[in-house]
């Protein structure tokens, strides 16, 4: 099957910031994949160099076989996008902003309420169809984002830190919306994000640090790179349980501040082995399993911080305080 | 061909909403010319010798209807730098549609716009002393209407060119406010020295205030136009054309 994103060799620079450096991907239709990174990676101009709206300094991207560049409409016609800002109009309604959505994508007349209120329903927004959007909580702005960029049925869907800012409650509700949609919307997803949580539901993940791509895989993959998982035992008799270990289940123990630390590739199916072999004598037992951000700590020798803010975040706040200040007269 | 039309549907309609819905910007907009109007006309028709043949107050009328409709056009062009980074625009440039509509969109939206706060001043000619027919209302708002295409269209083509909001003092201190001065607003063209003269040529809302001097003023002919009607037209016309075409190719190219 071919893939329905494919990036090769692409670099963007701005003056003297290679902001995307010589990165290649493909994305297999339907499935989720992945961008995680921490701020200022290159994830964003990468997605804007997909969606059309930026051309790279060198390589290739095509989506549903259509060059990025020279076909740019093609390929606008089969996306849809949310963006790291908020695009919605505040002063329009909810209903008012899919609908002008409907009008620009040629959705056909007769079909465009049922999408709307469809896609309205889909995110549980529909009893607030008419409320201007000024009034809406940050989770549900991005749900109504995620509704509207489904209307014209899109093949690719990009979702450009789609959680950012909102709150763990609004994260998790968000979060299922998104896992849903390639089974019922049919449709493919491109994320970015610097959540670690949120790239374990992908099925392909790419680690890009820097502009480049230090790794790719799925989530499991990814994480053997760091080894597997570690089991954590406490027994009556450290000693003795150590002995049986290595003996009867042929594995490497040792002890370490009073417990026992199991080096496995599956703990969840050694544990109940264990438990089987030394009975009475555990007293307690934890599973220790390695998280992408070892596995982002181990590649680049540094942890992802969420909570740094970039600098272009800062430019943008200022930008907007001035606009606000114009705004008023 | 369809969804160019949409475009620009939606761009014009989501434009009058938000005009409706937000009275605040309407009544913003309009202090600028009332208070030149009433405050620097009423001020100058003491010191402004007579023998013009009308109060100096009467004088700027068209000029500062003129005012209305460059700031307000302008202003609702520009509007694309932040659209364009925050919100809306950003939506528009990822459609299948293309940058010719969206020039025109949003020249049309902010045309609708600057000519209904035109309208609002020129009502204002009762409180001035000046008498005005039902068919000059007509042709005054035709002009202005075609002036607001024009100057709407030259904000879109500033708003391309600039692309962050640091260079907006820049455009309102060294664009905007010199085409009001050097347009034959506050005084008749021919009065200005060679080089000045020259700038007011080549300035659309020269033309354009010409125009309205001629639709308000119908028979004093003495100190108030400066050139035929037909050459204001033409270049009101054809200066639309040309910001409207380089502004598409420079949206088009720029990536
Ligand atoms: N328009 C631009 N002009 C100059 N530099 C930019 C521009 N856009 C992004 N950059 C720079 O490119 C790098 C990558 O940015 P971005 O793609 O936004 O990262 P991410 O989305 O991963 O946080 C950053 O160093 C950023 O400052
Ligand atoms: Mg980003």
């Amino acid at each position: 099957m071919t893939p329905i994103i494919t990036v090769e060799n692409l670099t963007k620079k701005f003056g003297s910031i290679t902001a995307v450096d010589g990165i290649s991907f493909e994305v297999r239709e339907g499935t989720i994949f992945g961008f995680l990174g921490p701020n200022g990676a290159g994830k964003t101009t990468t997605i804007n160099i997909l969606c059309t709206l930026l051309s790279p300094t060198s390589g290739n991207a095509a989506i549903d076989g259509h060059d990025c560049m020279k076909e740019s409409s093609e390929v606008r016609k089969n996306i849809g996008i949310v963006f790291q800002d908020n695009t919605l109009d505040k002063e329009l309604t909810a209903y008012e902003n899919l609908l002008f959505h409907s009008y620009l994508y040629n959705v056909p007349k007769n079909e465009r309420k049922k999408r709307i209120n469809d896609a309205l329903n889909f995110v549980g927004l529909y009893e607030r169809k008419d409320e201007p959007v000024k009034r809406f909580s940050g989770g549900m702005k991005r749900r109504l984002e995620v509704a509207r960029s489904i209307i014209h049925q899109p093949k690719v869907l990009f979702l450009d830190e789609p959680t950012l800012g909102l709150d763990p409650q609004s994260r998790t509700n968000l979060w299922e919306f998104i896992s849903e949609l390639p089974k019922k919307h049919d449709v493919t997803i491109f994320m970015t994000t610097h959540y670690m949580e949120e790239a374990e539901i992908c099925d392909k993940i790419a680690i890009i640090d820097k502009g480049k791509i230090i790794a790719q895989g799925s989530p499991e993959e990814l994480k053997k790179m760091v080894g597997g998982d570690v089991i954590y035992l406490k027994t009556r008799n450290n000693v003795a349980a150590i002995d049986v270990i290595k003996t009867s289940l042929n594995l490497d123990a040792e002890e370490k501040n009073g417990e026992i630390f199991i080096s496995v590739s599956k703990g969840d199916a050694c544990i109940p082995k264990l438990i089987n072999t030394l009975a009475d004598a555990v007293v307690s037992v934890r599973l220790q399993r390695p998280t992408l951000n070892d596995v982002f700590l181990k590649l680049t020798g540094k942890a992802m911080r969420p909570e740094a803010v970039s600098g272009g975040d800062e430019l943008k706040e200022s930008i907007r305080s001035y606009r606000k200040k114009f705004d008023r007269g | 061909m369809k969804s160019d039309m949409n475009a620009i549907y939606v761009i014009v309609a989501r434009e009058f909403i938000k005009f409706v819905r937000e009275r605040g910007r309407l009544i913003s907009t309009l202090a600028r010319p009332l208070l030149w109007l009433f405050l620097v006309g009423g001020g100058m028709s003491k010191m402004v010798s007579p023998d013009m043949g009308m109060p100096y107050m009467q004088f700027i009328f068209p000029g500062i209807i003129g005012m209305t409709i460059l700031f307000s056009s302008i202003f609702s062009s520009i509007s694309i730098i932040w659209d364009k980074e925050f919100g809306f625009m950003k939506e528009m440039l990822v459609a299948p549609v293309s940058r010719f509509s969206i020039v025109i969109g949003k020249a049309l939206s902010g045309t609708m716009v600057s000519t209904f706060q035109a309208l609002i001043i020129v009502l204002l000619f009762p409180v001035i002393g000046l008498r005005l027919g039902i068919d000059q209302i007509i042709l005054i708002l035709c002009i202005s209407a075609m002036l607001s295409f024009c100057l709407a269209s030259l904000g879109i083509l500033i708003a391309v060119f600039y692309e962050n909001l640091e260079s907006f003092s820049v455009i309102m201190n060294f664009i905007i406010m010199p085409m009001f001065f050097l347009s034959g607003a506050m005084y008749p063209v021919k009065l200005l020295p060679h080089v000045l003269g020259f700038l007011t040529k080549i300035n659309p809302l020269t033309y354009g205030i010409d125009a309205l001097k001629y639709m308000i003023f119908p028979e004093k002919k003495l100190l108030t136009h400066d050139f035929p009607l037909s050459l204001d037209v033409a270049a009101i016309v054809i200066s639309s054309i040309v910001f409207v075409i380089i502004a598409a190719m420079v949206f088009e190219r720029k990536k």
